[in-house]
C-alpha cells in the first residue's frame, strides 16, 4: 500500500472525520485545527514505541522521528552474540515499518535544541518545529572519567554497552581471537546504569563460550559496586552450577569495589583503586549519564532543578519537571524504574498516551500503573527474570513498587523460551515488525 | 479522492479499530498496551509466551485472580503471579473486557 505524504495527510484527516461520524467524539477537538506537531528524537525502545503508539492512538498528530542510525541494533540479547549463540544480524532490524508508521522519519544527528523557540536543529542543516518534544536518546558514555580511555584506546577497548557491529561485533571477534588460557577483564559501572543485570549476564554468556571453546581461560569482573547489583542469588547460583564459581577451576573471578579508573591499551591493563589487571581482552563500560540531547534541551536536571546525571520527569506524562513541553523516556530518566528495555518501551507508551490526551483537551491518567519484566540468560539454555508492578502515588509524586514482585524461584529452560519470545514481542512492539 | 477514501477506510479499520469500537477508555488502553512487551502488540504473541488477545473475559479475570492467590503457580506461573498482585479486581475486569474485544 503505497501512498505519498499528501495522500497520507488527506487520509488522516479522513480517518479522524470517519471516527467522529462513528461516534468517537473524543477525536473531535483537533479536527479543523492545525495538527499538533510532535518531534521524537531517538528510535530506540522508548522513542520508537512512543512514535508508533502515538500514531496508532491519534493519527491526527504529525509525528517526526529523528534517529542517528539507519538500523536498529538491540542491546537486549546482545550478550548472546558474545556467547556465539546469535549473530549480529539476529539483533539488527530495519526501520522500514516504523518509517511507514510516522509522518517523517529522518536519519540525522540532532545538534541543537531551542526550547524557547521550540525547534530542533540537525547536523544535516534541517530544523524542525514542535509543539511537544520527546527525547529517547538513551545514555551518554563518559570516557573522560576513565584515564586513558581516549579515541585511540576506544579502538582496542570496547564497552559494547550500546550494541552495534563496531562494539558487540568487535568484542565477539576479540573473544574468538583470544588464546585458551587468556584473561577477559570486564567492568560493572556504579549503579544506576543501563540494564542492571546486564554485566552479570554478560559474564554468564562469555563464560558459556569459554567453557566450550577455551576452558583454561578466566573472566575477571571488576565491579564498581560493593556487591552484585541485580539478581544476586540467581547469578551466584548460575555461576556455581555452570561455571565452577567458588572452586579453583572457576571461570569467573568476581571482584567487588573495583571501579576501573584507568585503561592502557598498549600494555592491555585496567587499573582500579586496588588492582592493576592485565588482560587479553578488556571490556570497560565507563560511567554514564542521560543522553547528550537531554543536555542540549536543558533537562538533565534532578528533582531540585540542579544539573545532574539523569532527567527528573513527571510520571504522569514523562514531561521534564523543569522544561515545558519536553518529555524524556527510558534510560535517560531519573526514576526508580530499572533502566531496562521493557521500561523504555513502556515509558514510550505512557508518554504517547499522555500527549494524545493533552492534545485532545483531556487530562492524562492521574494514577498510572506500569510493569517491568527483565529476563537474563544464565547459560545456553537457561534464563531467569525479575518482575515488578509500579503504581503512581499522588502524595509522593512517585512510582511505588507493589508488593509481590520479585525474581524467579530458579533459572529454567522454560524461562529461556519465554525470554526468546519476549525479545520477539518487544522488538515487534517497538518497531512494528 | 477515491484512493484517499480507500486509504481512509483502511486507516480507520486498522489504526482506529479499537478507538471506534467503544468510547475510548484511555487508562485501560495504556494498561493493556503495557502487556505488549511480553504478550505482543494487542496481546498477539510470537513464540512461547501465550497470546491474550480474544480471551473470554471471565476466563481472563479468573486466571488473574488465580495467579494472585497462588491457585495457578509453579510452571503454570513463572512471572504472572508477581504481576497479578499489583492490580485491583476492577483493573482485572477492565483488562479482561479490553482483550476479549480484540480478534
Amino acid at each position: 500500500m503505497a501512498f505519498d505524504r499528501r495522500d497520507f495527510l488527506k487520509a488522516s484527516a479522513g480517518a479522524a472525520a470517519l471516527g467522529t461520524l462513528a461516534g468517537c467524539a473524543a477525536q473531535a477537538p483537533t479536527v479543523g485545527k492545525a495538527r499538533p506537531k510532535v518531534v521524537v528524537v531517538g528510535a530506540g525502545f522508548g522513542g520508537a514505541t512512543c512514535a508508533r503508539y502515538m500514531k496508532m492512538w491519534d493519527p491526527n498528530i504529525e509525528v517526526t522521528l529523528i534517529e542517528a542510525n539507519d538500523m536498529f541494533v538491540s542491546c537486549p540479547f546482545s550478550n548472546t552474540v558474545l556467547a556465539g549463540m546469535n549473530k549480529m544480524e539476529d539483533i539488527t532490524f530495519s526501520y522500514d515499518n516504523l518509517k511507514k508508521a510516522v509522518d517523517n522519519f529522518v536519519v540525522d544527528y540532532v545538534t541543537g535544541i531551542d526550547t524557547a523557540k521550540r525547534s530542533v536543529a540537525t547536523r544535516g542543516g534541517k530544523t524542525f518545529a514542535y509543539d511537544h518534544l520527546v527525547l529517547g536518546g538513551g545514555i551518554e558514555l563518559l570516557f573522560d572519567q576513565v584515564q586513558g580511555y581516549d579515541a585511540e584506546a576506544q579502538k582496542v577497548i570496547k564497552h559494547a554497552w550500546k550494541a552495534g557491529a563496531d562494539q558487540t561485533g568487535v568484542l565477539r571477534a576479540q573473544l574468538e581471537a583470544m588464546p585458551d588460557g587468556g584473561v577477559f577483564a570486564m567492568s560493572v559501572p556504579k549503579a544506576p546504569y543501563r540494564c542492571p543485570p546486564g554485566p552479570y549476564e554478560r559474564a554468564c554468556m562469555v563464560a558459556t563460550y569459554l567453557k566450550k571453546a577455551k576452558p583454561r581461560s578466566k573472566i575477571i569482573i571488576l565491579d564498581g559496586n560493593e556487591d552484585i547489583a541485580s539478581k544476586k542469588g540467581l547469578f551466584l547460583a548460575a555461576w556455581k552450577k555452570h561455571y565452577g564459581y567458588g572452586t579453583d577451576k572457576s571461570l569467573i573471578d568476581y571482584r567487588p569495589n573495583n571501579m576501573p579508573r584507568s585503561v592502557d591499551p598498549k600494555k592491555m591493563m585496567v587499573g582500579t583503586e586496588f588492582d592493576d589487571v592485565k588482560a587479553d581482552v578488556i571490556n570497560v563500560v565507563p560511567p554514564m549519564r542521560a543522553a547528550k540531547i537531554c543536555g542540549l534541551a536543558g533537562v538533565r536536571r534532578g528533582l531540585d532543578g540542579k544539573e545532574g546525571p539523569w532527567c527528573a520527569i513527571d510520571y504522569r506524562s514523562f514531561e521534564s519537571l523543569h522544561v515545558k513541553n519536553v518529555y524524556v523516556l527510558g534510560d535517560s530518566t531519573l526514576t526508580n524504574f530499572p533502566k531496562s528495555g521493557s521500561v523504555a518501551n513502556n515509558t514510550g507508551k505512557m508518554c504517547a498516551a499522555a500527549i494524545v490526551e493533552m492534545v485532545n483537551g483531556r487530562e492524562p491518567d492521574q494514577a498510572p500503573v506500569v510493569t517491568n519484566t527483565c529476563y537474563s540468560a544464565t547459560s545456553e539454555g537457561t534464563a531467569m527474570h525479575v518482575a515488578t508492578v509500579f503504581r503512581y502515588d499522588p502524595a509522593g509524586k512517585s512510582m511505588v513498587a507493589q508488593k509481590g514482585g520479585g525474581v524467579s524461584a530458579e533459572e529454567s529452560e522454560l524461562e529461556f523460551a519465554y525470554m526468546e519470545s519476549w525479545a520477539q514481542n518487544v522488538w515487534a512492539d517497538t518497531l512494528g515488525l | 479522492m477515491k484512493k484517499s477514501l480507500v486509504v481512509s477506510l483502511l486507516l480507520a479499520g486498522t489504526l482506529g479499530a479499537v478507538a471506534t469500537a467503544h468510547a475510548v477508555d484511555s487508562r485501560t488502553r495504556f494498561m493493556a498496551a503495557n502487556c505488549g512487551y511480553c504478550h505482543g502488540t494487542d496481546g498477539k504473541s510470537r513464540g512461547a509466551i501465550p497470546s491474550i488477545a480474544g480471551l473470554d473475559k471471565a476466563y481472563f479475570v479468573q486466571q488473574m485472580k488465580d495467579f494472585r492467590s497462588g491457585a495457578r503457580s509453579g510452571a503454570a506461573s513463572t512471572v504472572m503471579h508477581q504481576h497479578a498482585t499489583g492490580y485491583t479486581d476492577e483493573e482485572f475486569e477492565k483488562l479482561g473486557e479490553w482483550f476479549s474485544k480484540i480478534k
